[in-house]
């Protein structure tokens, strides 16, 4: 029997605090999501329980149990408070996926720090953006990532510490600290006295124009978590969990850290990159039964053949979704023929911080769907003009959510405009609080979908340049002002095009500075400038040379024509462009 | 062959080794299975060698397991060279 039991019966007597309940959480006791994933799973009589198997490159192995969790995020919790790191901070994990990050995440919100986890592939650009916008006050980091912190150091002057948890520590420069988790087991450490509204995490999401912005989280995101896992992910005691996200980003955070580990589950980290057979291996020798993935994996496991899937046992496997981007139909019934199970699609995005228009076990799956509402959640397409609900099955419109869900966003760190114009009608002088309480504004998602007559969602596309690509979002405008950084770039568009695997990948239009002639290197070496000062996600994977780019009569630069030409769409009206 | 596995083996040193890592990096070095090249940093290498040798190598070829050594990099490049 699934979790959720009947998604029907559950939209009918839904609460919130179904979640207290399903954690056996009682009035009083204290909200800390770092307590709440390792003490208290602890006091509950499962100390002993296996929290984390983590492989790594080559044959690296480790197991933590409850209690291993809950002594050394002690452990991390008192180092940032001897180091003068106060409640309320910023501290930036920096890592790859290793035991340290999912432990020290915990440590950081024990002492009442915001985690700020960022992708440990992000060059030193955009590493710089995101510790400025946020004043990060201490990193934690490793040997392989040190290097791209002391490039930027002299720029941050809100950095104060950097710990560095793995390497060797006589690379280290002065200044730097070496902290070796595994010797320092506290056993007693006062977590901080965090409330409902207590800022936990701040992960940061890409948008079209400007820097990327700052989504901040709460503690009280924890009851949407825990009950979205227990409910779309059937998360049981005995599950063996895996969650293939990076907590670079929102879901390697929210359901590779904190739903399964406040349910006090098992779950299970791979961190040596996407290799097909490796993938299969891992999964049959932990014998995982959940898989939590994103569609540019599956299909890339799709692309390399049912053979191997069949040299593998992975008969424990009974529950899949994913996440991420849209989950294709071909993608669906190709995962029922091969595992017997179809991927359950999820929907939901870095704000919303939870699952909101999911499938769940039990209910009709139509393959390329995104499923229904979470229950608790009024989810609505709004008409593009108006703004109003349609209620035309089959009409595209904003995807549009009430608020008020517990682990809404409370605010773009320092951005309180762009907060307010998320929101339909809010008031120009609302503040964030006032926009995330009034249930009767949308929050909109910058996602486009249709509703079929039976409920179900389906996605259409963005409703604005964000690029998605492999289930990650990039602005436009960071990898536009990186561009002009190379010698040879004048000016650069960008935008996504089509990809079979990636849905999207990034697409460039240039022109080039009188003495640059357009070859292969030159490509090359654009294509490694942006791959190494933001992300290999950020790289253009083509790179067209202009003579001029189009643009608006006020000289704005119209990424609106340029993409829909990649997509073969109409570019609507285009009165506006300048004349040649 | 000899001289392309000197000049992709320069490549991935210039591109994607830093200075003072500690790592000798070789022919048979594991590249992608030992975290050296990140999985998706994979795409700029393809990119070279189609660019380097006028190559094209399907997306169903190229991949961590092809990719994962100057050797096996030099053995797909070579069947693409017909």
């Amino acid at each position: 029997m699934s979790n959720i039991k009947s998604y029907e019966q559950r939209l009918q007597d839904f609460d919130w605090n179904h979640a207290k309940e399903i954690l056996g959480w009682q009035e009083g006791e204290l909200l800390n999501i770092g307590h709440m994933c390792s003490d208290r799973i602890c006091a509950k009589g499962h100390a002993d329980k296996t929290a984390l198997i983590w492989e790594g490159f080559g044959d690296a192995t480790a197991q933590y149990t409850f209690n291993d969790l809950r002594v050394l995020s002690n452990g991390f919790a008192k180092l940032l408070r001897d180091q003068g790191v106060e409640p309320g901070d910023r501290v930036c994990l920096f890592m790859d996926k290793v035991p340290a990050l999912y432990v020290s995440f915990l440590g950081v919100l024990k002492m009442g720090g915001v985690a700020q986890p960022l992708f440990s592939a992000f060059g030193d650009d955009s590493l710089e953006v995101r510790l400025a916008s946020a004043e990060t006050k201490a990193i934690l980091t490793t040997q392989k990532h040190v290097k791209k912190v002391r490039k930027i150091l002299d720029k941050l002057p809100a950095l104060k510490t950097i710990i560095v948890v793995e390497g060797n520590p006589a690379k280290l420069k002065d200044g730097e600290l070496f902290y070796d988790m595994t010797e320092n087991r506290v056993e007693d450490f006062e977590c901080f006295q965090s409330g409902p509204e207590t800022q936990s995490v701040l992960h940061y999401t890409s948008g079209t124009t400007g820097q990327p912005k700052g989504a901040q989280h709460v503690h009280s995101s924890v009851w949407g978590q825990a009950l979205t896992a227990s409910w779309v992910l059937d998360l049981h005691d005995d599950d063996i969990y895996w969650c293939t996200a990076d907590p670079g980003w929102v879901t390697g955070t929210s359901y590779g850290i904190i739903g399964p580990w406040a349910l006090g589950v098992t779950q299970c980290v791979l961190d040596s990159g996407f290799t097909t057979a490796r993938w299969y291996k891992f999964m049959q020798d932990n014998r995982v039964t959940v898989w939590y993935s994103a569609p540019t994996a599956i299909r890339s496991l799709m692309r390399d053949g049912d053979e191997l899937v069949k040299q593998h046992d992975l008969s424990a496997l009974r529950h899949l979704c994913s996440v991420g981007e849209p989950l294709n139909a071909e993608a669906v019934v190709w995962s029922e023929k091969v595992f017997g199970k179809a991927f359950l699609d999820t929907f939901w995005q870095t704000e919303t911080g939870a699952m909101m228009i999911t499938n769940y076990p039990g209910m009709k799956i139509k393959p390329g769907s995104m499923g229904k509402p979470f229950p608790g959640i009024t989810a609505a397409v709004l008409d593009l003009k108006t703004n109003e609900p349609v209620d035309e099955p089959g009409t595209v419109g904003l995807i549009a959510f009430r608020p008020g869900w517990p682990s809404m966003f409370r605010e773009y760190r320092n951005q309180h405009d762009v907060y307010r114009s998320k929101f339909v009608g809010a008031a120009d002088d609302a503040t964030p609080e006032q926009c995330r309480t009034n249930t009767d504004l949308w929050y909109v998602s910058g996602d486009r979908a249709s509703i079929d007559a039976d409920g179900y969602f389906w996605f259409v596309g963005r409703d604005d340049d964000v690029i998605n690509t492999g289930g990650h979002l990039v602005g436009p405008f960071e990898i536009e002002s990186a561009l002009i950084e190379h010698e040879a770039i004048a000016e650069a568009a960008v935008v996504g095009k089509p990809d079979e695997v990636n849905m999207e990948v990034v697409k460039a239009f240039v022109t080039l500075h009188k003495g640059f002639e357009f070859d292969d290197m030159l490509e090359l070496s654009v294509m490694n400038f942006i791959r190494k000062s933001l992300s290999p996600l950020a790289m253009p994977q083509e790179i067209e040379v202009m003579e001029k780019l189009p643009k608006t009569r006020s000289g704005k630069i119209l990424r609106r024509y340029l993409r829909s030409i990649e997509w073969g769409e109409d570019a609507g009206d285009l009165s506006t462009l300048e004349d040649d | 062959m000899d001289e392309m596995k000197e000049e992709v083996l320069e490549y991935v040193i210039e591109e994607y080794v830093d200075e003072d890592d500690d790592e000798e990096v070789g022919y048979d070095t594991a590249l992608i299975s030992s975290g050296i090249v990140d999985s998706f940093s994979m795409v700029s290498l393809k990119v070279f060698l189609e660019k380097k040798y006028k190559i094209s190598l399907p997306d169903s070829e190229a991949t961590p397991e092809a990719f994962d050594t100057v050797n096996s990099i030099c053995d797909l490049v070579v069947k693409h060279q017909g």
